[in-house]
């Protein structure tokens, strides 16, 4: 068997990993298929049934300007969902990069990479990413890009510290012998043993990345209205607080539920991967 | 002890510079031009000129980094673009609030989580420790808006026990408190989750060494052994999870600060960005690495308290 099977066998023989796998498909299904299940068009006004309770007709509501809670919230998910596995994918290509090409050149190139990456972790990430957001912009891509920065540091560092163990290996000296290219050693003999790792702080990342767009669009940064992102609504919804407090709530329940689910997947995979936890 | 701590000062110097270089080259990668920003896109080219002048944004970059490293390093971040006032002097205004509220956090998050962890360590796998897991893995999940808007309904508008404005005169100590309450556990309950998570394992590790067998073996009472012996000897990862969190805690002060609709550097910052004032947001970002590379002093310092192998490596 091999150990990514093993591994996912581990992770799914566990029933907290299992509940927020589950947690998390339902909210990607719910995003996926929001143009095909959503009750109705997430931006159309209703001026007449604004501000109205759950009830039959709207499931979860409607806001200040009548539209649909629920379609908005299946909606939203998209964005969400969008953003950090786009910021994520990002931060671990361009971590993993600089990590493993950083810990195989090593000296002084090594030195100040990694100092380099410290500064960027001494900001804090939710201030940083704030600031590369206003400053460029709120747009989709430009919060892939603010999300991805705060977290290329932490990838960088996972990626490097094996590099530097492996490096020395026998596999990577027999490469060398063989007359393989640095490039082909890094991505091709190096890469495959630390892929895993990389994947499984992904998962983890992948919940505070949604953290972190919900609460940029929170504090207004987010993607512009009238495009439905759950810490907008939330935004709207805390305006509209004293007359219709679950405005702020429902999509309050929805961010909490996704990086729940994905804190629980991840931390699955990380105790299913972690050869100190294997014995147990 | 003093050559370690200058050792880790003179650390510290290289760091603080490159944070200020790259402060100085992300508000310098805006698009535009800050004074026809500030300006409008009405202004004359003159007045412009003007503006640029007096921002010292017509000498060249070189000139202009110089200027702000020189400054900064005396402690001078020049005046806001929007109300002409010093930064400082700004940033003082309402730098008391800010730091009631984190440090207040901090208390919440070190007397909730530790003893939550070491009593989840010592019941292994029993209800407690399944229960506490599950709880401080949804702490760790709920956005700091979120459970701040959940406080809110809860105790402030439903209960009506605590106001629903969390701002007070600064020496009316009993009212600063009272309003503190709300945010301060909004803040604070994150910040548990993560230290019961570490403490649980960093106990579970120190309690299995052979000195904690030994403590035993001699009489030592379990309490003790527990508090004292396994304790500080878990008190290294414990520390360097709150330095660490101490950077989320800043991040998460400036949501607090918006749901409590408390003053604070948070609303500093988002009124700093909403009227595109460069020079108050890069004095901020300033400060704000400022408290993280002392924070982090402040870690290091206490590794060598708690334990005194650290000094001499």
């Amino acid at each position: 068997m091999t150990p990514i099977r093993r591994a996912l066998m581990r992770a799914t023989s566990n029933p907290t990993t299992t509940a927020g796998a589950i947690i998390t498909l339902l909210i990607v299904a719910a995003a996926v298929l929001a143009p095909f299940l959503a009750p109705y068009d997430p931006t159309e006004q209703d001026i007449i049934a604004r501000l109205q309770g759950p009830s039959d007709e709207f499931l979860l509501g409607t806001d200040q300007f009548g539209r649909d809670i629920l379609s908005r919230l299946m909606w939203g998910a998209q964005i969400s969902l969008t953003v950090s596995l786009g910021a994520i994918a990002a931060a671990i290509v361009i971590g993993g990069v600089i990590g493993m090409v950083s810990g195989y050149i090593g000296g002084k190139f090594d030195l100040i990479v990694m100092q380099t990456m410290d500064v960027l972790l001494s900001f804090p990430s939710l201030i940083l990413g704030l600031i590369v957001v206003a400053l460029l912009g709120p747009d989709l891509i430009n919060l892939v890009i603010a999300i991805a920065l705060t977290a290329i540091a932490p990838f960088a560092r996972i990626a490097r510290a094996p590099t530097l163990v492996l490096k020395e290996r026998a596999f990577v000296e027999a490469g060398h012998a063989l007359g393989y290219s640095h490039t082909r050693i890094i991505f091709r003999h190096i890469l495959p043993n630390i892929l895993s790792e990389l994947l499984v702080m992904g998962s983890l990342w992948m919940a505070t990345a949604v953290r972190t767009e919900a609460s940029l669009s929170f504090i207004g940064l987010g993607v512009k209205p009238p495009t439905p992102t759950w810490g907008g609504m939330t935004r709207d919804g805390f305006e509209n607080i004293l007359d219709a407090p679950w405005l702020a709530i429902f999509p309050g329940i929805a961010i909490l539920l996704l990086v729940l689910g994905l804190n629980m997947v991840g931390d699955g995979l990380r105790d299913a991967t972690d050869p100190k936890l294997r014995n147990e | 002890m003093i050559s370690f701590v200058t050792r880790r000062l003179l650390a510290s110097i290289p760091t603080l510079l490159a944070v200020l270089t790259l402060v100085f080259i992300i508000v310098r990668i805006v698009p535009g031009d800050p004074a026809m920003v500030i300006l409008g896109d009405q202004a004359t080219p003159e007045a412009a000129a003007a503006l640029r002048a007096r921002l010292g944004l017509d000498v060249p970059i070189w000139t202009q980094y110089f200027r702000f490293i020189s400054a900064a390093l005396t402690g001078d971040f020049g005046a806001s673009m929007v109300t002409s006032r010093p930064i400082l002097e700004e940033v003082a205004a309402v730098l008391p609030h800010t730091v009631d509220l984190t440090l207040a956090a901090m208390l919440v998050g070190v007397v909730v989580g530790v003893p939550v962890g070491i009593w989840a360590a010592l019941h292994r796998n029993g209800v407690i420790d399944v229960a506490a897991r599950l709880l401080s893995l949804i702490g760790l999940s709920f956005p700091v808006f979120v459970s701040g808007i959940f406080l809110l309904l809860a105790f402030a508008l439903h209960w009506r026990i605590f106001p629903v404005i969390g701002s007070a005169e600064l020496n009316d100590i009993p009212d600063r408190l009272y309003k503190l309450v709300l945010p301060a556990l909004t803040l604070g309950l994150v910040m548990a989750a993560y230290i019961t998570r570490v403490t649980r394992s960093a106990m579970l590790a120190s309690l299995s060494e052979d000195y904690i067998r030994t403590a035993r073996a001699k009489g030592v009472p379990w309490r003790r052994v527990v508090w004292v012996h396994g304790l500080r000897n878990a008190s290294l990862p414990i520390v360097t999870v709150v330095g660490l969190y101490v950077g989320i805690l800043i991040g998460n002060s400036v949501l607090t600060e918006i749901v409590f609709n408390r003053p604070g550097l948070g609303k500093v910052i988002v009124g700093a960005l909403n009227q595109r004032d460069y020079t108050m947001l890069q004095g901020l970002m300033v400060i704000y690495c400022f408290i993280i590379v002392v924070v982090n002093l402040i870690t290091d310092l206490l590794y060598g308290v708690l334990d005194p192998r650290v000094k001499q490596a």
